[in-house]
């Protein structure tokens, strides 16, 4: 008997979230049992929990091929993002993506890619946290668990192709972050920054309610394929609401993924922030943002004349706040944020790209954005992993200063600090190149060539504030001789991101197919 | 050894990077330990590049010793090695310049021993790969990834002001090649989005409307101009120059300017475009540029005070000859042109060895200092001067062979321009001798410089190998020349169809007659010499 709510021969769908979540309350309930020095066992509880949800996740498609062919197909014959994209059913005719729960989430290629870079960050910044949150004596067991509450928010984010389910996701991910961001109690700028970030973030999540509920009020649906059909059908594309709509929205959504005009609060958060979580905010938070924009700007596509330009407009004025106000920062922490800010110009001129063509998607521009988004996950985490080794007892560590001289006291940290910020510029042969060639050879394949003028000069300022850091790192004389130790947690999650930033820029090929299986675009 | 054979490429391109991993494995603490294995790679570099002047055949058509394996075949990237007669020879002075410059640094270099030769041995294969690859996606990897190891070369082995000079370096030539990234992503996408191979991509090229082509030419200009460095992209090269150390910057002078020329040769010319209107308004401004930085650059050499800056700045004088013979479109213009690359390697490679030999017993490069050192220096006085005489043109020695046939080459499509490069000849006697003059002769006036030590041995051996290669082109040139010819033959045919044309029409009568009746016909210049002689005038007028 099919229940009016849902099938519970669904389940599936949702069982990687369903494990995260239940371990993040279990880390809760061990958490109070734990003496102050155990407090280790928390992160592994959470490693295997993410550990458990990546292989359900990796099993999910062969499983739900196997058992809910006839089930999910029939009862909702609408395809994926993933599926309507050019070509997907004749490369993928076994996995086109299953809706679930009244059609209001959707496990497809989009669905898994992401999650899987959520998941990986999730893992790497549970690796790095240990000692730094040992080191600021605020170690406890919500940390982790917000965390994995954080992850659930931001898969649902991912999967969801309903306005609800989305903003659900959305918040359940934002609350978490909030929390995080303000860890350190005792700490000023932490307090600072997490309060900036819950009005700002607050009030940006209003006004993404307020364009979705126009939407619904336009099309009178919260479905994102529903709202896409009557979009086309109903509404001319110059339509001023649709616009109203879409301004909302974007704006809410360029908040969170920290795009100019709407960037103040990045910087702040950053600083003041653990810098475990400044690494987690700047990735993972970002990237399900994203996944976000592209679910709903999927919907938007009839009256995409109306809001290219817009998005044009948001992604040059990112690159060049971003660009330029990161040469002048003396804290590694601000000068990153100011730098990943720079980094969204750039993946939102794949999504220009991506749909300036005339009939669907441009495959270059979603394989560049899924390429760029997965591979800044590692470099930049690895960025940060450094800033978080300077830390102990009487030093923050995250001043340029902190990190003089630093190929002295640990020349293997200063090599990876070298190889992160090569990738990060886009200097070949590192992954951040490869993320960038594909969004400026869809730029090119796009006809935007003055964008990827654009595009490609701004590599120049990044690369000056990118060596500030190498400089300090490589060419001045260290003011002490300690060395920074390494854990055991953060020499596995260092060698990680090493191993992705160089190996997707040495040997590309497998981490492009997985770009390309992001949007089931076959080869 | 079929296996050597057949990867002599790979193995010549590998060798270098080899000896930086092993490096890293070599302990901190045994000092000697890593000057030794940097030599012992940089020599073996060398003699493992021996073999391909055994094998290479000059005067056979296309690129030699080819390789390809599949890297990234989902976009058509391959890994595709080849060289013709052009890069062989910027090879060869590549894996030798790289020897010297790694035994200049035996006492040179106390600091940081382990890093210093790991970098250098990774610029040895960044430059080699740039010479190398065949295809552009490689060539891009290779041509960024050079720029790493010079700008730590730069930035803790230079002088005063090595910092400012360092990111100066990367940024100048960084904002460059992003641009030709462009250029090269356009033209991959324009010729079907399937391949980045280079002979592919350039026969494509062919047939691109000529609006295309200009903007295409432009995007890998500023590449190739601010890498040469062309007026006025050149400003980056005396703050590198000068604060590198000696062995940067005889590498920098001796081969990284080289892969601007090379890049013009190789790629910027198949992108003229056909149009007389179009075409002729690039080579002219191309022209203009290169006789600006001639002359522009002596002159500024004349007022120096700093010795170094001195021989960095003639080096923009020195690339405006090569850039003006690649222009010109002739025969000989080109083949001069690729000959003045590898004298410029060789002569200004050695004068910078000849400062940093001073510098290192002085630890100054102000000629003020100096003065009357052949009374305690007379063998250094002698190799100086003939290393001088060499970069100044003097006949029976290389300088001569490369300046010359380029003012020939050039003076077969406009006398003006001739004249202009011959004012650039002797401006560069001028500032050259005149700083011989001010270093060498006279007394001994600074009580320091009265007990120099002359060279020894190893100074010898990094200078002498210089000096007998610069006699050996000096009178005896024409094995370069038949290197040159054919791959010469093919890019004239190519860029500037019309020379040949007008040869053919008047050829049969009499070989050397058509030169009034071809310079009337062709659309940018002038014809001379039937092609497969083109080496002979030069070559016999020694």
């Amino acid at each position: 008997m099919p229940s009016p709510f849902f099938d519970i021969r669904e389940f599936p769908l949702i069982q990687p979230e369903a494990e995260l979540a239940l371990f993040g309350v279990a880390i809760l309930l061990i958490d109070t049992f734990l003496e102050k020095r155990e407090k280790w066992f928390n992160a592994a509880t959470a490693l295997v929990g993410v550990g458990f949800s990546t292989l359900t996740l990796v099993g999910l498609p062969d499983f739900l091929v196997r058992n809910l062919q006839g089930f999910a197909g029939g009862r909702f014959a609408i395809r994926g993002l993933a599926g309507m994209m050019r070509g997907a059913e004749a490369a993928n005719p076994g996995f086109p993506g299953f809706p679930g729960f009244n059609g209001t989430i959707l496990v497809d290629h989009f669905f898994i890619f992401f999650s899987l870079i959520f998941l990986a960050a999730t893992a790497l910044v549970i690796l790095l946290s240990v000692r730094y949150m040992e080191i600021e004596d605020e170690h406890h067991g919500e940390y982790y668990a917000l965390m994995l509450f954080a992850t659930v928010g931001m898969m649902f984010m991912a999967s969801g192709v309903d306005l609800i389910v989305q903003f659900l996701g959305l918040e359940t991910m934002a609350i978490s972050f909030y929390i995080l961001a303000g860890f350190l109690r005792r700490e000023r700028r932490s307090n600072e920054g997490a309060l900036k970030y819950l009005l700002l973030g607050a009030f940006s999540s209003g006004v993404l309610a307020y364009g979705f509920s126009i939407l619904f009020g336009l099309t009178a649906s919260t479905n994102l394929f529903d709202i896409r059909a009557v979009l086309a059908r109903s509404y001319k594309p110059d339509d001023i609401l649709v616009f109203l709509a879409f301004v909302t929205i974007a704006a809410g959504l360029f908040f969170k993924v920290a795009a100019v005009p709407f960037h103040q609060w990045a910087p702040d958060v950053y600083e003041g922030a653990p810098t475990s979580i400044t690494a987690y905010v700047s990735v993972a938070s970002k990237t399900a943002s994203f996944a976000l924009l592209l679910r709903i700007l999927y919907a938007f596509e009839p009256s995409k004349s109306l809001w290219l330009i817009l998005v044009a407009g948001v992604a040059v004025a990112s690159m060049t706040i971003g660009n330029l106000a990161a040469i002048t920062q003396s804290n590694v922490k601000r000068l990153m944020a100011y730098s990943s800010i720079s980094h969204v110009g750039y993946i939102l001129l794949g999504v220009v790209a991506a749909y300036s063509q005339e009939d669907g998607l441009n495959a270059t521009a979603l394989k560049g954005i899924a390429f760029y988004l997965l591979v800044y996950a590692f470099m930049n985490t690895g960025a940060f992993a450094i800033v978080i080794l300077l830390r102990r007892q009487g030093l923050i560590g995250d001043e340029l200063e902190d990190l003089n001289g630093l190929y002295k006291r640990s020349p293997g940290a200063a090599v990876l600090l070298l190889i992160f910020m090569l990738s990060l510029a886009g200097i070949p042969p590192t992954a951040g190149f490869l993320g960038k060639y594909y969004i400026f050879l869809a730029l090119i394949e796009t006809k935007h060539y003055w964008l990827a003028v654009f595009g490609v000069l701004y590599v120049v300022p990044a690369l000056y504030y990118y060596f500030r850091l190498v400089k300090h790192a490589w060419l001045t004389e260290p003011a002490d001789a300690l060395r920074p130790s390494v854990t055991f947690g953060q020499a596995v999650a260092l060698a990680a991101t090493v191993l992705i930033t160089l190996g997707a820029g040495i040997y590309p090929e497998p981490f492009a197919r997985l770009a390309s299986f992001a949007f089931a675009l076959g080869r | 050894m079929d296996f050597f054979a057949n990867h002599i490429l790979s193995v010549v391109l590998f060798t270098p990077l080899l000896g930086s991993l092993l490096l890293l494995f070599v302990p901190r603490e045994s000092e000697n330990a890593h000057r030794v294995l940097g030599n012992l790679f940089g020599i073996l570099a060398f003699v493992v590049s021996l073999p391909l002047v055994a094998w290479f055949q000059a005067g056979k058509p296309g690129y030699q010793f080819q390789e390809t394996a599949n890297w990234i075949p989902s976009i058509g990237a391959t890994y595709h090695l080849g060289i013709d007669g052009i890069s062989f020879l910027l090879v060869m002075l590549t894996t030798l310049l790289g020897a010297i410059s790694i035994l200049s640094s035996w006492s040179a270099i106390q600091l940081r021993k382990k890093e210093y030769y790991i970098l250098f041995l990774l610029l040895q294969t960044g430059m080699l790969g740039v010479f190398m690859s065949l295809d552009f996606f490689l060539f891009y990897v290779f041509w960024e990834v050079m720029l790493v190891p010079m700008y730590f070369l730069i930035g803790v082995w230079g002088s005063d002001r090595r910092l400012y000079a360092a990111i100066k370096f990367f940024l100048y030539t960084l904002a460059g090649s992003v641009v030709m990234l462009l250029g090269i992503l356009a033209i991959y996408f324009k010729a079907g989005g399937t391949t980045f191979d280079v002979p592919t991509l350039l026969n494509a090229v062919a047939n691109f409307p000529d609006s295309l082509k200009v903007w295409l030419f432009w995007a890998f200009f500023f590449a190739f101009a601010i890498k040469v460095p062309m007026f006025p992209f050149h400003t980056w090269l005396p703050d590198a120059h000068t604060e590198a150390p000696t062995a940067g910057s005889v590498i920098l002078a001796g081969v990284l300017l080289k892969m601007g020329t090379y890049g013009f040769l190789r790629f910027s010319l198949p992108l003229l475009p056909q149009g007389h209107e179009a075409s002729h308004k690039i080579i002219t401004i191309m022209i203009v540029l290169s006789l600006v930085g001639i002359v522009y650059g002596a002159l500024v050499c004349m007022m120096q005070k700093d010795m170094k800056k001195l021989i960095a700045y003639s080096s923009v004088s020195h690339l405006g000859f090569c850039t003006m013979g690649i222009f010109v479109l002739t025969p000989l213009g080109l083949s001069g042109s690729v000959i003045q690359q590898i004298n410029h390697g060789i002569s200004t490679g050695a004068l910078f060895l000849i400062v940093g030999i001073l510098y290192e017993r002085r630890h100054t490069r102000l000629i003020s200092e100096f003065g009357g050192l052949s009374t305690p220096m007379p063998n250094f006085a002698a190799v100086y001067l003939i290393v001088s005489l060499s970069s100044l043109g003097m006949p029976l020695l290389n300088g001569f062979i490369g300046e010359f046939t380029i003012l020939f080459g050039t003076f077969e499509v406009s006398k003006t321009w001739a004249a202009w490069g011959t004012l650039g000849v002797i401006l560069g006697a001028a500032y050259l001798l005149w700083l011989y003059q001010r270093v060498m002769f006279g007394s001994v006036t600074n009580p320091a410089n009265e007990h120099l030590r002359d060279l020894n041995a190893r100074e010898y051996a990094t200078l002498l190998p210089l000096v007998a290669l610069a006699f050996w082109i000096g009178v005896y040139p024409k094995p370069l020349f038949r290197y040159l010819e054919e791959p010469v033959h093919e890019i004239v045919q190519k860029a500037n169809p019309g020379y040949y044309k007008g040869e053919r029409a008047a050829a049969p009568a009499l070989p050397l007659a058509p030169r009034v009746a071809a310079e009337k016909q062709l659309h940018v210049a002038g014809g001379s010499a039937p092609a497969t002689d083109a080496s002979k005038p030069a070559g016999a007028a020694r």
